[in-house]
């Protein structure tokens, strides 16, 4: 036989092993795409369906008006009114309310004669997220108020203006952001864990010793771990892109040929990683856990949920290694900003190393364990 | 039950905790990581937000208003003379936003013909940020504005204005309430994820046959397994609530006994969820990927730890009951920064209560049915 047709063997046997199991299968096809559906619908920043209860001491038409305000807003499905002081520690820590609006009552006349009247609103620092959200709706509702209140009343507007777009996502819907973000994500834990598994898995039931045997070269052996595992990166990723599109209708603004050779690249690095941690083991359990010493950390720095931005200098120096850093951009950037080649290679090349440094890694691990 | 035999196997299924370093690292390293990630590294506040300030024309008001942007330390800013390089450091990504005076903007804003306007650009990808960087940049407009004298009455002394407090956490520092949440993290991996793959491997190996010839009861052998992986569980509990308090100065207003106990009742939820996965997968690819996809993943998203549960559609929402994570974490905010709220603990513990009766009694019904 020659070196082609030992390797094509290997492929499929590699193939079949994951394929004939039909549990196995089904671990394969049906997650992904319910946690992609699942995860897309609950991984929002955006806060819906919120209670704010209202203790107010006014009893003005003004007031009133403002929390009409709120009881108008989208985000607030509930507006309940507290009777005294007394009652708002206990619907805030209960978490019966969201938030709760204080409105003094010398509200209405300082409103009148002694502008701005102060407006009190408690938010909940359990859910400080939800809390600095519900903070900016409330203060595009008291900017309203305002404007309003000064047409009525008639003020001078400011001298300049601001004239707000955002680009790319012109709702800021979060799902534009997290759904491609998952696309990677995804893609990235089935790989891996395809990865991580197979030697180890061979290595327990006692098989590898078979596969020494074979005619097989070591780094054939590692080939075809590799490529049937880019294959099932490719149609996990395929199916999770059409959903991605098809079922949430996020626009895919680029190239498709960009996203798969992006895709190509990253799967190559993540199973680099993913052979890397297979030849350091000896049971199965040991590679899942191995994959995930490394998965959990590396999708925490990778942007998907929170900017690297923000993380502090070291840490981000740190990101620098991860390749879902740069994948995220990607396909971020090929759903919502129509990248362009040159920016698609800027975020590719950095994966290539990794994918070349962990595959050689791989390989010279692989032949140590062998010899 | 016999008191010796159990014994036996507590110390046999010890053993083989410790021999395998791979336990090990996930019950005590992944959480120092974790916690050390989430601690210093992963936060929702911005720093220094870069930004490209176009200026068409320089000179008087324009470079003025840069300069008011420049001094805030909310932002990174980058004076470009042309639109064109802006965009393309938008799509870039080297600037999250793009404020842009026009040629005319000095000479409209002195003749006071209505407002001049100011484009912003923002970049909508991540709608979180550009939403906080919206603000941001409100917050220097208005103040650029009452500083030149130019807000008008409207600004100047808005009609009503906002006063926010936060309670729980006065300065929003998001280490509080993450690094609470990641406890229940931590103990799902330990309880759900280990529990998973160990009883699987007996399952694969066939050696879990071999326990039952033995004269132990399937009860003895559940027992024997769960009784190590609740040990490992809460030491990585109080590994991590030292870590919280005494590393990170996460206020804790609760009780430590109310902790401990609501803690070993989420164990043994998640331990219940690893013998049923584990059961019903039998081989161990299985039954991790089953363990992530049901278990670790949904504690991260489902369970309000990132993701404020009441925002998702009703139909995720009634999804989130059946994640143990969900009434752990709810708990813990609680006890961690507002104190014993029975409000919130009661309802959250009967949740909890329920979950560990529905799993380990179903492991017990399926045990006994693959005997058969």
């Amino acid at each position: 036989m020659t070196w082609v047709a030992r390797l094509k063997a290997l492929i499929v046997k590699e193939l079949l092993a994951v394929w004939k199991d039909p549990r196995s299968r089904l671990v394969l096809i049906g997650p992904p795409v319910v946690q992609l559906i699942v995860f897309a619908y609950a991984a929002t920043y955006d806060v819906h369906n919120a209670t704010v209860a209202v203790h107010d001491e006014s009893r003005s038409a003004a007031a009133a008006r403002l929390v009409a305000g709120f009881r108008g807003a989208p985000a607030f499905a509930e507006v309940v009114h507290l009777r005294h002081q007394g009652a708002v520690r206990p619907a805030l820590e209960s978490e019966r309310a969201d938030m709760v609006l204080h409105i003094g009552p010398d509200f209405a006349r300082d409103l009148r004669t002694d502008p701005p009247a102060k407006v009190q609103l408690i938010l909940d620092g359990r859910r400080s997220n939800m809390a600095q959200v519900l903070q900016g709706y409330s203060r595009a509702i008291v900017r309203d108020f305002n404007a309003r209140q000064v047409a009525r009343t008639g003020g001078t507007l400011p001298r300049a203006q601001l004239r707000v777009r955002a680009w790319f996502n012109p709702t800021l819907d979060s799902q534009w952001f997290i759904v491609p973000g998952l696309v990677a994500v995804l893609t990235l834990v089935v790989t891996m864990l395809v990865t991580a598994l197979t030697v180890a898995r061979e290595r327990e039931l006692g098989t590898f010793e078979q596969l020494l045997v074979t005619p097989l070269r070591p780094w054939e052996l590692l080939l075809g771990k590799t490529l049937p595992a880019l294959v099932i990166g490719l149609a996990e990723g395929t199916v999770i892109l059409a959903v991605a599109v098809g079922w949430f209708g996020i626009p895919f603004t680029g190239s498709v040929g960009l996203l798969y050779a992006g895709l190509v690249v990253f799967l190559l690095s993540v199973t680099g990683v993913g052979l890397m941690i297979s030849s350091l083991v000896g049971t199965q359990q040991q590679a899942i856990l191995g994959a995930f010493l490394f998965l959990v950390p590396a999708v925490i720095l990778s942007g998907f949920a929170t900017p690297i931005a923000n993380m502090p200098d070291w840490v981000q120096t740190l990101t620098l290694a991860n390749p879902i850093r740069y994948f995220l951009v990607i396909v971020r950037g090929l759903f919502l900003k129509g990248l362009g080649p040159e920016l698609v290679w800027a975020q590719m090349w950095p994966m290539l190393i990794i994918a070349a440094v962990t595959l050689v890694a791989a390989t010279v691990l692989f032949r140590h364990r062998v010899a | 039950m016999n008191g010796r035999r159990l014994a036996a196997l507590v110390g046999k299924e010890s053993r083989q905790v410790v021999r395998d370093p791979s336990s090990l690292a996930i019950a005590f390293g992944l959480p120092i990581i974790l916690l050390l990630l989430f601690g210093y590294g992963v936060t929702l506040d911005p720093r220094e937000v870069p930004v490209a300030a176009v200026v068409e024309e320089p000179g008087g008001l324009a470079d003025r208003f840069v300069s008011s942007f420049a001094r805030s330390h909310w932002f990174d800013v980058t004076v470009v003379r042309h639109r064109r390089a802006a965009e393309r450091g938008l799509v870039a990504g080297r600037y999250r936003a793009a404020v842009v005076l026009g040629q005319d903007f000095g000479a409209r804003v002195r003749r006071d013909t209505g407002p001049a306007p100011i484009q912003v650009l923002l970049d909508g990808v991540d709608s979180n940020t550009a939403r906080l960087v919206e603000g941001y940049i409100r917050g220097a407009w208005r103040a650029w504005l009452v500083q030149a004298g130019l807000a008008g009455r409207h600004l100047a002394r808005p009609p009503v204005a906002l006063e926010p407090r936060v309670w729980f956490n006065q300065q929003v520092r998001s280490r509080n309430y993450l690094v609470p949440g990641l406890v229940a993290i931590i103990m799902t991996l330990i309880g759900t994820l280990l529990t998973a793959l160990v009883v699987a491997r007996e399952w694969e190996r066939g050696t879990m046959e071999a326990l039952m010839a033995t004269p132990a009861g399937a009860g003895e052998l559940l027992v024997g397994k769960v009784v190590p992986y609740f040990g490992l569980g809460m030491g990585a509990m109080a590994l991590s609530t030292a870590m919280a308090i005494g590393l990170f100065d996460v206020p804790f207003r609760g009780s430590l006994w109310i902790l401990a106990a609501v803690s070993a009742l989420f164990l043994l939820a998640a331990l219940g969820m690893g013998l049923i996965i584990s059961t019903l997968a039998r081989n161990q690819f299985v039954a991790g990927q089953v363990a992530i996809l049901s278990a670790f993943l949904p504690a991260f998203i489902l369970s309000g730890f990132l993701f404020d549960i009441p925002s998702m559609p009703v139909a995720i929402q009634a999804l989130t009951y059946v994640v143990p994570a969900r009434y752990f974490v709810a708990i813990l905010h609680s006890l961690f920064l507002a104190g014993d709220v029975w409000a919130v603990i009661w309802p959250n513990v009967l949740g909890l209560a329920a979950l560990a009766a529905l799993f380990l009694g179903g492991t017990a019904l399926f045990t006994s049915r693959r005997l058969a």
